[in-house]
């Protein structure tokens, strides 16, 4: 992998640039003077690359030692010769590379992509008649993963968000193959090889293990293969025995509900009946968003004072993260989210199963009516949607078996490790991403206050970067103040203007970062109205535009203005102008019929303007948006779940090897970004046992040794 | 004189809110109290002119109209010189044709000025071309000597008198005329709005200009209906301003924030503003905040009129308009100093300070953003502005501040 990597950064660091982030590559030569360990399969891959010089070809490492073990009788196919030219690896994004150039094979036999990491090996050519199975072992034998010898389309799921497939066909195509098939039997394999891999596209490769496992069985296995189940496990727990048709009944579900259309009146009513709050009505709706709630605004607050005693149905918890939203005390995605996820943690630790319901069923129906009590208070995010079906999705797999206390205490940590890791964690990645982008001498300008953003021009200014901040802002919530504030304090040499004279400062910037409330799987980035202004000002002045998103605020929706949904703020706010009292013309208008005013509080930004978003999977472009949405978009947590050094060190125990900063866990696909500050562990084979604060134990070729961190 | 002098004085202290209306009193009342000698009244005049107008226009070179109607005036001047010329000669020319044939002096004489007037018409009338520069000195030497000829050939005080007399007058009627024309030049604009406002249309503007409110009234006068978005225009908000009037004219009017003018501008069908100035090269530069608007515009396919009266028409080409015509404005506009007291002098050692704040005043729209100018004398695409420019405007006055300079 690290030749991979490091040839990578020789050929094309420009392009290098995009998917990853950037950090000091290790000697290329490391792998090939690594001892070849036939037991575990990443050094096997590597092992053999000065055999026959095919190092590009990536393959996600056995899940499981056991696996390993049971690839023995595999490893004397190290010794199998180069592969033919025709095998290929169909290479996807940009980040694509050709790294057979640093190694001897035709340019044809391998493209890696990605980091290396990242690899589509087309199952060995299989729809290459003729040459496609004589894939370099090598690239067979480390791969695969659960049955060894089994065709399998799996997903490794990658930093940059790319997808890659990998399909092995090792049973065909090492050594049952070699030992003679006939070209009919070749053809009828591949024939099947075909179908099965359309059958898998057809379906999504969301569920990649249940695939897997599907075309397993199709291919015949040769061999004894332990099935390992929770691969399946990786997907949803409810999925396990599920075949092909349950894949798709979630597939269908995952289509987005059609947002409420406040229009509709027959919904509205209904609605109305429900909510707890009633707000008025905007005595002047602005016509363009009838579909959305426009109502009096500073108006609710006194209301829901004064009904506390009446709602004994909330929890004081959530009933207190409303009012703040509602006054807007808590703004900003992640600030709300993680507000709304601590109160929920609250809601259940107080939480008890009535007699005669189920656990899963009642608290599901709590959650909702808290969630729309919310939603009263003030529209949900997206990142807060995504964290309410994550927490509802946590509840429905509780088993009926657990006990209460039990139950409550899985949820518990369920919130807690979504907050640190989709959040916090994801940040802290960010960060270390977009700290490479900063150079010394550099303008950087942003927009509004977003909490990523300020992490990293903190973080930049910490590492001692000489750069300078434009802090660009706008009415009426002048979050750039703020944000100002905290940067001087903080020693950041800062300019400070409004959105209006963007075309006069952008003449000086030379970066500009961004946050956003959401990324639509069109690439649209979703965020602080004025967003879109600045970036289009950016792109016309030809100023990268990087976008600072976590990726569990991505979104499958798609959008393509800033009409269609959107959120109103309170319009009083636009009449009014604070601190400027010679601003008054409209004082006494504002109820006048035929004047709206209008607040809007998001803006889409097209996708043209955004050069990068930067997220904790790595830096992608916006075309790659719904590679990460379709791949982490659901049943991520499982993996981390299983897999996570933080949550559970004892069970890390499967394969895992770095490549700078990065954790793969390839037996469940994965790849959980980790930040190893500084020092990316150099033992790329090794096994990660257990992660601390301070180190991570990582088992090297049977020693256990110690990183600090 | 003392009279015009400390007119002008008065006139710098308030230039802030100086209209071009304002500068074209102060140089009919310069003059009007200046005396005339006998010879080279033009000449005359517009010493006088250009060094009042060269102390307007250096008072704040970035108040284009100021220096516009300086230069309107100086034309004025000339073309109201030559046309006196003109019309003397033909006079003599009648005279000669009358009198004996047999005198040479007069002949002579009539050819020699007829000669004069034509350079000096080409001088005064031509737009700038190669060849107006190359006669240029010649012609300028020229203009004294036609009046003065035309005077010795006469003879007559009396009649001299009256001609400086007449002269003084035309040029005091035809600046009435021009600031007439300034004055009006909201109406004469308002009467194409019909041509361009249809029914049910949505139209975005950005701050306030009277310009834009009027074109706007005149659409809804001929019962138009139609929707106007209007940006607040921070940091000076005449956005509210403008929505106020809008509703009480009854328009339906929405106002929304500069930073929403992205979200808006993709129903809208057309963006209509006003301009500080337009540049020759049908460049405008406008409130801040009008480059976005016009980006946007263009992103979206969206027409973006310039409403210009004449008077902004500006006879010179932008060199780096963002900073060269622009005005940085207070920081207390957008942050508060007591808010801020603490973080303002948070220096570094060496001394400069951390918070900068930035508040320019002005916007410059590139020509390839602009739809269409109406001014008016009608609409006119951008390509055309230096053209319809070179109407209002001699050549010979476009260096005026330089020239003033140097005179210095």
């Amino acid at each position: 992998m690290d030749s991979r990597r490091s040839s990578r950064a020789v050929i094309d660091p420009k392009v290098r640039q995009v998917g990853f982030f950037t950090s000091a590559p290790l000697p290329p030569d490391r792998t090939q003077s690594d001892p070849p360990d036939p037991i575990r399969s990443p050094p096997l891959a590597d092992a053999s690359s000065p055999g026959n010089s095919l190092s590009p070809v990536m393959i996600p490492p056995p899940r499981h030692p056991s696996d390993s073990l049971l690839r023995l009788p595999h490893s004397p196919s190290d010794a199998f010769p180069p592969p033919s030219p025709t095998t290929t690896t169909t290479s996807l994004g940009d980040f694509s590379d050709d790294v057979t150039a640093a190694s001897s094979p035709p340019p044809a036999a391998a493209r890696v992509r990605g980091r290396g990491s990242s690899v589509k090996q087309q199952g060995a050519a299989s729809s290459f008649p003729g040459g496609g199975f004589e894939v370099p072992p090598s690239v067979k034998a480390p791969s695969s993963v659960p049955a060894s010898g089994l065709t399998t389309v799996s997903v490794v799921k990658l930093p940059p968000g790319i997808s890659v497939e990998v399909q092995s066909d090792r049973a065909l195509n090492s050594k049952p193959l070699k030992e003679k098939t006939s070209k009919a039997e070749r053809r009828a394999i591949q024939e099947a090889q075909r179908a099965a891999k359309a059958a898998a596209k057809a379906e999504g490769i969301k569920t990649p293990a249940v695939t897997a496992l599907a075309n397993a069985k199709s291919a015949k296995s040769t061999k004894p293969s332990p099935q390992r189940n929770d691969s399946a496990v990786v997907v949803a727990a409810s999925e396990k025995k599920g075949g092909d048709r349950s894949v798709e009944k979630d597939r269908k579900k995952d289509v987005p509900h059609p947002r409420m259309q406040y229009d509709d009146k027959s919904r509205v009513q209904k609605l109305k009946k429900r909510s707890v709050v009633k707000p008025t009505e905007a005595r002047n709706r602005v016509e363009l968003f009838r579909h959305l709630p426009q109502y009096e605004h500073g108006t609710q607050l006194p209301v829901l004072q004064s009904k506390f005693f009446q709602l004994d149905t909330l929890h004081p918890a959530v009933y207190k993260v409303g009012l703040q939203y509602l006054s807007g005390d808590i703004c900003g995605g992640n600030a709300r989210c993680i507000a709304m996820l601590q109160a929920f943690q609250e809601a259940i630790r107080d939480y008890s199963t009535p007699p005669a319901k189920t656990l899963s069923r009642d608290l599901t129906a709590k959650i909702s009516s808290y969630v729309s009590f919310l939603i009263d208070c003030r529209p949900l995010s997206v990142s807060m949607g995504n964290a309410i079906r994550f927490l509802k999705s946590q509840i429905a797999k509780i088993p009926i078996s657990l006990s209460e206390s039990e139950a409550k205490a899985t949820l518990h940590s369920d919130i807690e490790r979504f907050i640190n890791e989709k959040i916090i964690l994801a940040d802290r990645v960010i960060v270390k991403h977009a700290v490479t982008k900063i150079r010394d001498g550099d303008v950087l300008l942003t927009y509004g206050s977003s909490s990523a953003v300020e992490m990293i021009l903190q973080h930049a200014h910490e590492l001692g970067k000489q750069f300078r901040v434009v802090i660009v802002d706008s009415r009426p919530k002048h979050e750039g103040k703020l944000l100002l504030r905290r940067l001087v304090r903080k020693g950041l040499s800062c300019t400070y203007t409004h959105i209006n004279a963007i075309s006069y400062i952008m003449h000086e910037v030379t970066r500009v970062f961004l946050g956003a409330s959401s990324v639509l799987s069109n690439g649209t980035v979703y965020s602080r109205v004025g967003t879109a202004c600045v970036a289009m000002v950016a792109y016309g002045f030809h100023i990268p535009v990087l976008v600072c998103c976590e990726a569990y605020k991505f979104h499958e929706r798609v959008q393509l203005d800033s009409i269609c949904s959107n959120e109103l703020g309170d319009p009083d706010s636009i009449s009014k102008v604070p601190g400027r009292e010679d601003i008054n013309h409209l004082d006494g208008w504002d109820k006048s019929e035929n004047l709206q005013l209008l607040n809007l509080i998001y803006d889409a930004t097209p996708s043209d303007y955004v050069s990068l978003i930067i997220t904790d999977y790595g830096m992608i472009p916006p075309t790659s948006v719904p590679v990460i949405v379709r791949e982490y978009g659901r049943g991520q947590l499982w993996i981390y779940e299983e897999c996570d050094p933080l949550a559970s060190p004892g069970r890390c125990s499967d394969a895992v090897f770095f490549v700078d900063g990065l954790i793969f866990y390839p037996s469940q696909h994965l790849v959980l970004s980790f930040w190893f500050p500084d020092r990316p562990p150099s033992g790329l084979n090794n096994d990660l046992l257990e992660r601390s604060d301070n180190f991570v134990t990582v088992a090297e070729n049977g020693n256990f040794t110690n990183f600090e961190l | 004189m003392p009279d015009t002098q400390a007119l002008v004085m008065t006139f710098l202290t308030s230039l802030k809110n100086a209209t071009a209306r304002q500068t074209a009193e102060l140089l009919r009342s310069v003059i009007s109290q200046q005396r005339v000698p006998y010879t080279n009244q033009a000449g005359a005049l517009i010493d006088a002119v250009k060094a009042v107008g060269e102390q307007l226009i250096a008072a704040n070179p970035v108040e284009l109209a100021v220096g516009n109607i300086v230069r309107r005036v100086l034309h004025i001047i000339r073309e109201e010189d030559l046309s006196l010329t003109t019309a003397a000669i033909g006079e003599l020319n009648l005279s000669a044709v009358s009198d004996d044939e047999n005198d040479d002096d007069r002949d002579g004489n009539t050819t020699l000025s007829a000669a004069a007037v034509a350079a000096a018409a080409r001088s005064t009338l031509r737009p700038p071309s190669l060849q107006t520069l190359l006669e240029d000195t010649p012609v300028s030497a020229a203009v004294p000597q036609t009046s003065s000829s035309g005077g010795d050939s006469e003879g007559k005080t009396a009649d001299k008198s009256s001609r400086s007399r007449k002269l003084k007058h035309d040029v005091i009627e035809a600046v009435n005329e021009l600031i007439q024309d300034i004055v009006t030049c909201h109406e004469q604009i308002a009467e194409q709005a019909v041509e361009h406002i249809h029914q049910n249309e949505v139209i975005l503007t950005l701050g306030s200009s009277r310009t834009v409110s009027e074109f706007l009234f005149a659409a809804k006068e001929k019962k138009r209906s139609f929707r106007v978005f209007v940006a607040e225009g921070a940091p000076r908000y005449q956005g509210h301003l403008l929505a106020k009037e809008l509703v009480a004219r009854g328009l339906q009017t929405t106002l929304i924030t500069d930073s929403a003018v992205f979200a808006m501008i993709s129903r809208v069908n057309m963006v209509i503003v006003g301009a500080h100035a337009v540049m020759a090269n049908g460049g405008v530069i406008a409130p801040v905040g009008m480059n976005l608007v016009a980006l946007a515009a263009q992103k979206h396919a969206v027409p973006f009129v310039v409403l210009a009266g004449s008077h902004k028409l500006c006879p010179l080409y932008p060199h780096n308009p963002e900073v060269l015509l622009n005005e940085l404005r207070s920081p207390s506009e957008l942050l508060d100093f007591g808010e801020f007291s603490d973080c303002m002098d948070f220096g570094s050692g060496s001394g400069s300070p951390l918070l900068h704040v930035v508040n320019p005043a002005f916007d410059y729209v590139p020509p390839k953003l602009v739809s269409l100018f109406i001014t008016d004398a009608g609409g006119h695409n951008p390509s055309y502005m230096y053209r319809l420019i070179a109407d209002y405007y001699s050549a010979d006055d476009l260096v005026v501040q330089r020239r003033a300079i140097a005179g210095n």
